[in-house]
């Protein structure tokens, strides 16, 4: 058995956990920027961005 | 640590731990980490300008793919330093605050969430499982030109045809890995399929999953892991970890009860009081 170890974390593992996962907090004591909208808002307008540029690989399975 | 012009950007919070972290470490803009101790609970801060972390600059930021990156990757360093040291609580990217004050209110505010989360959490890691199946191959795959018409469009229901009988196939594979890998671990979470222009990985994303598993059993999970990989032709079984448990610091959302409306099965028989 062989257990790859990969040290070079992919960037998209890395935003699923960090833009998805953690700890939300939000509060008046916040600057309002730690908000889980912001950071989803920009996160789907990068994503579509992309998308747009590129046809889906494979249609759609149904 | 005093605010001087900058802000606080918060990684994790954790429980007050004794070994010092990596003296170079640096964390997000280049700073390196510090600890801010309130009460049972410590926060991991450094310092960020404000010229790029207040919300109008951080905004434009968010969308610049490079600095998302530089930024997630300072982040993850820090929790990673962490991780070798305590189990922390990871907070989510960008988590920035005025000033110390501003944390230490925070962290009053949510310490039994905090304290609850860390105990839940304590000496577990989460593992990344992903599954990709092969693009069809049959792009190539017709030797010759059709004959005819008649012959092309045969050609190509048998090529829709077996693209269907690969999808179900996979996606019946992805289901018994799912269920196979839950059972070996504390909690499970699903996220959504990664778009292979962000991955830049081949094939068609199906499972991208989060478990959360026992240090202690984490070999364990591996190998079980490991030994999925031959299983199914046209698929791939991508592990990624030790991950903080960056999916799980919310608790899993329980199951609805029975609607109060419905006065469904009696409670068992014994739920006794």
């Amino acid at each position: 058995m062989t257990v790859v170890e990969r040290r070079e974390v992919a960037l998209v593992d890395l935003l699923d956990r960090l833009l998805a996962g953690g700890v939300v907090i939000t509060g008046d004591i916040t600057l309002r920027i730690a908000d889980v909208d912001l950071v989803r808002i920009d996160l789907n307008a990068l994503i579509s961005s992309v998308n747009a540029q590129v046809p889906a690989p494979w249609g759609e399975p149904t | 640590m005093t605010a001087q012009g900058g802000l606080r950007y918060v990684y994790a919070v954790c429980r007050p731990f004794a070994a010092a972290l990596q003296a170079q470490l640096t964390g997000v803009a280049g700073a390196p980490p510090g600890l801010l101790r309130h009460r049972g609970l410590v926060a991991v801060v450094s310092t960020v300008p404000e010229g790029d972390f207040a919300a109008e600059p951080l905004r434009g930021h968010l969308e610049d793919l490079d600095w998302l990156a530089a930024t997630a990757r300072a982040h993850q360093g820090v929790i990673d330093a962490l991780t070798t040291v305590t189990t922390p609580l990871p907070l989510r990217l960008a988590t920035v605050f005025r000033d110390d004050s501003g944390v230490r209110t925070m962290m009053e505010a949510r310490e039994a969430d905090f304290l609850r989360a860390l105990d839940r959490l304590d000496g577990r890691v989460e593992w990344g499982v992903k599954l990709y199946v092969d693009p069809p191959e049959q792009a190539s795959a017709p030797a010759g030109r059709p004959a005819s018409g008649r012959d092309y469009l045969r050609q190509r229901r048998m090529r829709t045809h077996a693209q269907e009988e690969q999808w179900r196939a996979a996606e019946e594979f992805a289901r018994i890995l799912h269920q196979r890998l839950s059972e070996r671990a504390e909690d499970s979470r699903l996220h959504p399929p990664q778009n292979a222009m962000l991955s830049g990985v081949s094939g068609q994303n199906l499972l991208n999953a989060a478990y959360l598993v026992p240090r202690a059993d984490s070999e364990e999970f591996v190998e079980l892991v490991d030994r999925t990989k031959d299983e199914a032709p046209h698929m791939r079984v991508e592990l990624t970890g030790p991950w903080a448990a960056y999916s799980f610091t919310e608790p899993a959302v329980e199951p609805m009860p029975a609607p109060a409306t419905e006065p469904a099965q009696p409670a068992e028989a014994g739920e006794q009081r």
